[in-house]
């Protein structure tokens, strides 16, 4: 298996994959939640968290895929090449969705008349629901072997117009709603708000549930569309995805839990009468419905990587065989590991920053 | 939009579309990534020079509590968030046009080219974390602290722009690969984000987004000022950016003679597009203006042994021409020449605004009272654009035909997929949607209503310096 380094810059990636999955997917999942938060009115409060929790972080939550991209063209060029020109017009509309999506989100912020406020909102809300189905569709297109090496050798409608492909597209979609709430469970709880804590909580059970029958379909379409791959995840990957489905299971349950009213942030419990330790719980419940939201959604990830392994296109192209020259692959690793060793602080810095509320540091 | 660009191939089906685009076409390829780029690097100047700006602007306001100063640095930090996030978005498109439009480039070449770009991504990530931090920690960090957040900003941001330029300086000057049997076999990514081509080409282009960022923020200012605004934060808004500009425009002009020079020794035809030069010749003139037609250039004004002399301090010396290569091998005379032409002019009329504008200050300690000077500044902005672009096309076009020069031709490196020049419409819509509005957010945004306290947290308290 050749010198192993190609194996450990594609950890690096997916490593990366699943990052952008759990962080910039919930970006999406929030543009999502934004677009079902209903009228104006009532509305408001729901889009308020909304952009209170995504504001600061999304633009570093985006910059995972383009670590994704650089990666790939680096340590597999052949896989980069094969990907982009059979699925160039799925990846143009998620480059398209992209930038509505985060240009709208920054200028409704910067702008303060009304219809603008609503056309920019509109247009980040649609793009958050549309882009996440082409990347997943994408991901389906290469899951199901429909990218065969070569320059634009595989259909360029078919190999991501297909069964496979709707139903991996709708995973995406329905995944990052469902980290989106589960995340939003526990920002709603900090602000104290009960209607709002509860109102995050049932989507992440409702949006749980669409996760789940999506996994269930992708499993039949795969057991058609993808033999070798539906074979892979019955057998060796079968550990990740009873991890994603108890992970799954759990966040059903948590986020029941989470949604229970406590009365209030900090409320006087006793002597309201509620059980004493009941807000504690809540929020207990809500920190770790995240995590176990956050890790059904990797467990499924490596799922598909551990039953993909070691072809890097299937059936054709293996990691080894698709692997740049060595040197590239050790500078990747070396500025990997220099550039995480900078990023990684600064990054909990700004995730545990907007976590807290805000101090009066400044006056 | 999506949906309207969807409906159209479905219905159509994948016959239809190779026949309506054409497999391969490099001209249409050519014009989105043009596109594309030409439209991300005005924002991407922006956002490797804002950050310094809004940095100064703040650090004074700290130390002198001149409420201008703290005014300023609110404002430039809201504009720098949204520039951020547009460049942000507008940079991601490019990733996937790499493979999108030139797969054949990546095939061989990315592992080659990649490191800068994943040296970049984490520079990106830098500027990201620490912009996020910075606009949106201004009421959560002690002001030290928030000034220090925003050091990490200038400094990716100025790196970010190295290497992704050294990417670009690769193709120009290819290094650091070996080939066997046609394939990359053997890479030394170093060599290859270091060559030659790296030195000028990086600092040309660091430089001028400084300019860039400079000449139109002042223009902002100075349009205002021809309206009547003429107080003490319009003036600081003006004078700040318009002097970090001046200032760095005669370096600019020596750096852009280091560029042409080593163009000259590396990539003549290039230059020989640029300067018009037909034929190899001794005593080469510098041909200013004129209309590139039949093989030679009309109408010119000529500097006698000018080339010669720029290039070699020699009046009598060879310099390459067109006719070294055969016309296969040439780039579009015309459109390079007029581009360098563009460039180099509006690089002296720049240096010319700073000279006035030095010698004012040394005589009164003012800036020109002269509308006409106002107004020189007012274009300033969009000639320093203008210019940028200019040089870019230098650079683009003047490689044409090769997509690495001497290696990959562009016809060869284009995605040979069907209907790809049918996938421009759709991107060349987004980018139209998006100029309208970018254009109608900034000039919202440049109109005197109060700033929020944290520039990005509209639910603070209103922070109305003046």
């Amino acid at each position: 298996m050749g010198t192993g380094l190609e194996v450990a810059v594609l950890a690096v990636m997916w490593t990366a994959v699943t990052a952008y999955a759990l962080l910039g997917g919930a970006d999406f999942g929030a543009g999502i939640w934004d677009l079902l938060a209903g009228g104006r009115d009532r509305g408001a409060p729901r889009r308020a968290l909304i952009e209170h929790s995504v504001g600061p972080v999304w633009e570093a939550n985006h910059v995972w895929l383009i670590f994704v991209l650089v990666l790939l063209w680096t340590a597999f060029p052949a896989g980069f090449a094969a990907i982009s020109s059979t699925l160039y017009i799925p990846l143009t509309l998620i480059a398209l969705g992209m930038i509505a999506r985060g240009s709208a989100f920054a200028f409704r912020k910067a702008i303060d008349q009304p219809w603008a406020r609503r056309l920019f909102g509109a247009a980040f809300a649609f793009s958050s629901l549309v882009t996440p189905w082409f990347l997943g569709a994408a991901g389906g297109a290469v899951a199901a072997g429909r990218v065969p090496p070569g320059l634009a050798r595989g259909d360029v409608l078919t190999s991501w117009l297909n069964p496979v492909s709707a139903v991996t597209g709708s995973f995406a979609v329905a995944a990052c709603a469902f980290l989106a709430a589960c995340y939003l469970t526990l920002d709603a709880r900090r602000s104290g708000d009960d209607g709002l804590t509860a109102w995050f909580g049932r989507r992440a059970v409702a949006s749980g549930l669409v996760v789940g029958a999506c996994s269930a379909a992708g499993l039949a379409v795969l057991h058609g569309g993808a033999p070798l791959l539906y074979g892979r995840l019955t057998g060796r990957a079968l550990p990740l995805v009873l991890t994603a489905v108890a992970g799954g299971l759990a966040s059903l349950l948590l986020a029941r839990l989470a949604a229970r009213p406590d009365g209030g942030r900090r409320a006087a419990r006793p002597d309201r009468g509620r059980p004493a330790g009941r807000a504690g719980g809540t929020r207990l419940a809500a920190v770790a419905l995240r995590l176990t939201g956050a890790g059904a959604v990797a467990a499924a990830l490596w799922a598909w990587g551990a039953a993909q392994y070691p072809y890097l296109l299937l059936p054709g192209l293996t990691v080894h065989a698709g692997a740049a020259p060595a040197a590239a692959l050790t500078a990747t690793l070396t500025c990997a590991a220099v550039g995480g060793a900078l990023v990684i602080p600064a990054l909990a810095w700004l995730l545990v920053l907007f976590q807290r509320s805000p101090g009066s540091a400044r006056d | 939009m999506i949906v309207s660009a969807l409906a159209g191939p479905l219905a159509s089906g994948t016959t239809a579309l190779t026949a309506a685009g054409g497999a391969a076409d490099p001209v249409v390829a050519r014009s989105q990534m043009g596109f594309s780029l030409g439209w991300h690097i005005v924002v991407a100047c922006l956002g490797v020079g804002m950050p310094a700006l809004v940095l100064f602007a703040e650090w004074r306001g700290q130390r002198t509590g001149d409420p201008s100063w703290q005014l300023l640095a609110r404002r430039w930090a809201r504009v720098m968030g949204v520039l951020f996030a547009v460049g942000a978005v507008s940079g991601t498109i490019l990733s996937f046009e790499m493979g999108v439009l030139w797969s054949g480039l990546m095939d061989n070449y990315g592992a080659v080219i990649g490191l800068p770009f994943a040296i970049e991504g984490f520079a990106f990530f830098i500027e990201a974390i620490f912009l996020g931090i910075y606009l949106y920690g201004w009421d959560r960090l002690p002001p030290r602290a928030h000034l220090l957040a925003g050091v990490p900003i200038v400094i990716a941001g100025i790196a970010s722009a190295f290497f992704v330029v050294s990417a670009n300086a690769w193709m120009n000057a290819p290094r650091g690969y070996t080939v066997r049997h046609g394939r990359v076999v053997g890479v030394d990514p170093w060599a290859a984000i270091f060559n030659p081509a790296t030195g000028p080409e990086t600092t040309h282009m660091i430089l001028s987004a400084f300019m860039v960022t400079g000449f139109a923020v002042a223009s902002v200012y100075a349009v205002a000022m021809l309206r009547g605004r003429r107080d003490r934060y319009h003036r600081l808004g003006l004078l700040l950016p318009l002097t970090f500009a001046a200032a760095i425009t005669p370096v600019q002009i020596v750096v852009g003679d280091w560029a042409a020079r080593f163009i000259g020794a590396d990539q003549p035809v290039k230059l020989a597009a640029a300067e018009g030069l037909a034929r190899t010749t001794g005593h080469a003139p510098i041909e200013i203006g004129g209309i590139f037609a039949g093989g030679r250039l009309h109408g010119a004004l000529t500097i006698p042994d000018g080339l010669s002399l720029l290039l070699r301090l020699n009046p009598a010396a060879r310099v390459t021409g067109l006719n070294s290569v055969p016309p296969a091998d040439r780039p579009v005379v015309p459109i390079v020449h007029l581009a360098f032409d563009t460039m180099v002019g509006i690089g002296f009329a720049l240096l010319a605004l700073g000279a006035w504008l030095a010698w004012s200050w040394w005589r009164r300690r003012d800036v020109p009272r002269s509308r006409w000077f106002l107004r020189a500044v007012a274009v300033s902005g969009v000639a320093a654009v203008t210019a940028m672009e200019a040089g870019w096309i230098v650079t683009e076009v003047g490689r044409q035909p090769w997509i690495v020069y001497h290696v990959l031709r562009v016809a060869d490196a284009v995605n040979p997929a069907p209907g790809l020049a049918a996938g421009a419409l759709p991107v060349i819509a987004v980018y139209a949607a998006l100029t309208v509005a970018t254009v109608y957010v900034l000039r919202r945004m440049a109109r005197g209503a109060p700033v929020p306290a944290a520039p990005q947290e509209a639910d603070v308290r209103q922070h109305s310096v003046i």
